[in-house]
């Protein structure tokens, strides 16, 4: 498989410098959000997106070489500066794909603006709290023994083991300083935003929730909690696959999305067709799509009440 | 130099060590028997007051979710000795200000017993261990803004005499402060903050004129952290500056070597009270540079130097002082000289499963044959007036 060329820049927004690559070769614009443990930057996954899009990967303040003053927070911080990277570099229509913490990180800017979306897909995100105050919504990763842990993390833990000890000091100095951020914006409120479950409805775009089902850190019942919040949107799992189903099973990954973002050679099921053409009536359409074709996991009453709400807004 | 007595309150009396996952954090308390506990506090409470008698000081801190220390609250055990003791100083080293709610609450309460014991609290702070970051759930990247923001709120609210003052902090928004009663000592209780390795920190509690102490660490990293302090003190009079530098070394003072090495033996419960690495590696509280060694496993906390290693080295560096009154006086003197030389000494005199009997048998050995010595070989000199700054 022929690995997409990388092109990294540094890009201005919000008074600092936030690290942009740019992957493949196609003309359609694919903003990737990646997960907490970057994991996804080297992934096949992306070799197979950056064949028919234009991949856009997005570090967040303080992750890769972006930026991190001292007055981000939370992710809700961190989605104004990306909503200004996107339109310091003149992002339209774009499919916006966010993984994990990449994944709430996509959902706090679509329920802000979507005027840079096209469409949006969420992979295994954080962000909300589903539970009362005693459920534990979302296991907690830093108080687990690390064997524990990775058993949450995948379905497989063989393919979530990491070898340190070969990278380079520059890679180490990322990922030590991926961590610290992590914890930064994620520590308390743990993984979410008491705010944005609210907010969720907002979102006026298609939307796509996946879900590795053997996801044992937040489970797909969080995720179908999640999805039931945004109008018209679809849910699905991925069978044997836990936290990352875009690393453990790249090829369902694929077949999952392929249809709903339009990417080349994927099997042609469920495609929604929407091409860009005008925003809004790509938007509308893949909307109504989403509601007729919807099978029982997506909830139409949000979207009809969001629908209308819609409506009044504009 | 003063010397101080310290426990931390532990609760050892817990199941084999290879059937818990760790003492801290997550132990159940249904290890903790409240009967046995009853007769830990009373006894630990009678220590401190039998050091009072001594002529020692009192040093007194605060952990919680652990095994280790049962002293939850040093405010309320500095409170009980306040009024049970007449000379000592009570020193809290130290309210966990980080990891404190409301850092007006702790002027207040600093205050009160300031004035019960007439001005004998010395008022430490610190940023909270790592482990404790689980526990109070503050975020491990922002322990050290939080501290400073804390002493700041509360250092104005002890110097606050003409009504309220409001502010308007990153963590921390107050409308009205105005505390009653105010501190005993004037402008305020001294203020103690602890380190271990960052020295800018350490420069910054120099530059405030704050007394800077340090545990159960490798000399050669002492007197790193000694030297970082004393670059920057306030103090144009060295024995001022030394003066507020402290140390707590594990101490044991017996009759014959083999008696104090016994004691040793149990003090070091402390060291290897079994807490798993994720514990004492939380994502942020230390620097990235820490965590890339952690990441390639050559970093698993802070405290490895000290931790995994036997009584000899824990002797040679100083972590451990230990013998019988002449050779605990040599110890102190030696350390002394390794680290440029410090005023203030806090004994961890008591840990795991040292009885009522063989802690008050080391300090009394202490406080009567090796204080004395201590006291005048490292007696503070008074500076000569108009010559502070040679």
């Amino acid at each position: 498989m022929a690995v997409a060329k990388r092109r990294a820049a540094r890009v201005k927004a919000f008074g600092m410098k936030i690290e942009v690559e740019r992957r493949g070769t196609g003309k359609k614009p694919l903003v990737i959000f990646y997960d907490e443990e970057a994991l996804t930057l080297d992934s096949p996954v992306l070799d197979a997106l950056a064949r028919s899009f234009q991949l856009i990967i997005v570090s967040p303040p303080g992750f890769g070489l972006s930026d991190r003053p001292d007055w981000i927070e939370t992710i809700d911080d961190c989605a104004y500066i990306c909503l200004d990277v996107l339109d310091a570099i003149k992002v339209r229509n774009a499919t916006v794909m966010g993984f994990g913490l990449g994944g709430w990180l996509a959902a706090e800017m679509a329920v802000k603006t979507t005027h840079s979306f096209s469409r949006l897909v969420l992979v295994d995100p954080f962000g909300i709290k589903v539970g009362g105050p005693f459920d534990r919504d979302i296991q907690d990763i830093w108080f687990l023994a690390p064997d524990r842990l990775l058993a949450l993390k995948y379905a497989d833990v063989e393919k979530g083991r990491i070898d340190y000890a070969v990278m380079p000091e520059k890679k180490l100095e990322i990922i030590a300083r991926n961590k610290e951020t992590y914890a930064r914006f994620c520590w308390q409120p743990y993984m979410h935003n008491p705010k944005l479950k609210r907010r969720l409805h907002r979102i006026d775009v298609p939307t796509l929730v996946l879900w590795g089902d053997s996801d044992g850190v937040i489970t797909p019942a969080y995720g179908r909690a999640y999805a039931r919040e945004i109008p018209g949107a679809r849910f699905a799992t991925i069978a044997r696959a836990g936290h990352f189903p875009h690393i453990e099973q790249p090829e369902a990954f694929l077949r999952a999305v392929g249809g709903f973002i339009g990417l080349a050679k994927a099997p042609a099921r469920k495609s929604t067709k929407a091409k860009a053409k005008s925003r809004s009536t790509a938007k509308s359409k893949a909307r109504v799509k989403a509601r007729t074709k919807g099978n029982a996991k997506t909830s139409s009453r949000t979207s009809v009440r969001a629908m209308s709400r819609k409506g009044k807004r504009r | 130099m003063r010397c101080w007595h310290f426990t931390e309150m532990p609760y050892p009396h817990l199941p084999a060590l290879d059937t818990i996952d760790s003492v801290r954090v997550s132990i159940p308390n249904k290890y903790y028997d409240p009967k046995t506990g009853a007769d830990l506090y009373q006894r630990y409470l009678d220590e401190h007051v039998i050091a009072d008698e001594l002529g020692l000081d009192i040093m007194l801190n605060e952990h919680h979710q652990t095994a280790t220390c049962t002293d939850v609250a040093a405010p309320l055990a500095a409170a009980i000795l306040a009024r049970q003791t007449r000379r000592a100083r009570i020193c809290i080293l130290g309210n966990p200000m980080a990891n404190r709610a409301d850092p007006v609450r702790v002027a207040e309460e600093m205050a009160m017993i300031d004035v019960i014991s007439r001005g004998r609290l010395d008022s430490g702070f610190v940023r909270g261990v790592p482990y404790e970051t689980f526990a109070a759930n503050t975020n491990p990247t922002q322990t050290l803004e939080r501290l400073w923001e804390g002493i700041d709120l509360c250092v104005k609210a002890w110097t606050t005499h003409d009504g309220p003052f409001n502010f308007e902090g990153k963590f921390w928004h107050k409308r009205q402060v105005n505390i009653w009663p105010r501190p005993y000592q004037q402008p305020h209780p001294p203020v103690w903050i602890t380190g271990s390795s960052d020295k800018e920190n350490i420069k910054e509690v120099a530059r405030r004129g704050f007394t800077f102490a340090m545990f159960l660490q490798p000399h050669e990293k002492v007197k790193e952290m000694f030297d970082a302090y004393r670059s920057s003190s306030i103090y144009s009079d060295p024995e001022e500056t030394r003066r507020h530098i402290a140390y707590m070394p594990l101490v044991a003072t017996a009759d014959t070597e083999a008696e104090a090495e016994a004691l040793a033996q149990k003090l070091s419960w402390y060291l290897h009270a079994k807490t798993p690495p994720q514990f004492r590696n939380p994502p942020g509280y230390v620097p990235v540079a820490f965590n890339v060694q952690a990441l390639k496993g050559k970093y698993t906390g802070r405290t490895d130097a000290v931790r995994t290693r036997g009584l000899d080295y824990l002797k040679e560096q100083g972590v451990l002082i230990c013998g019988t009154p002449d050779q605990v006086f040599k110890q102190i003197k030696r350390f002394y000289g390794l680290v440029g030389g410090f005023g203030q000494l806090l004994m961890m005199q008591q840990a795991g499963f040292v009885t009522h009997d063989e802690t008050v048998k080391s300090m009394t050995l202490f406080a009567r044959e090796v204080y004395p010595r201590v006291k005048e070989e490292f007696a503070f000199r008074p500076a000569a007036k108009g010559a502070a700054a040679e």
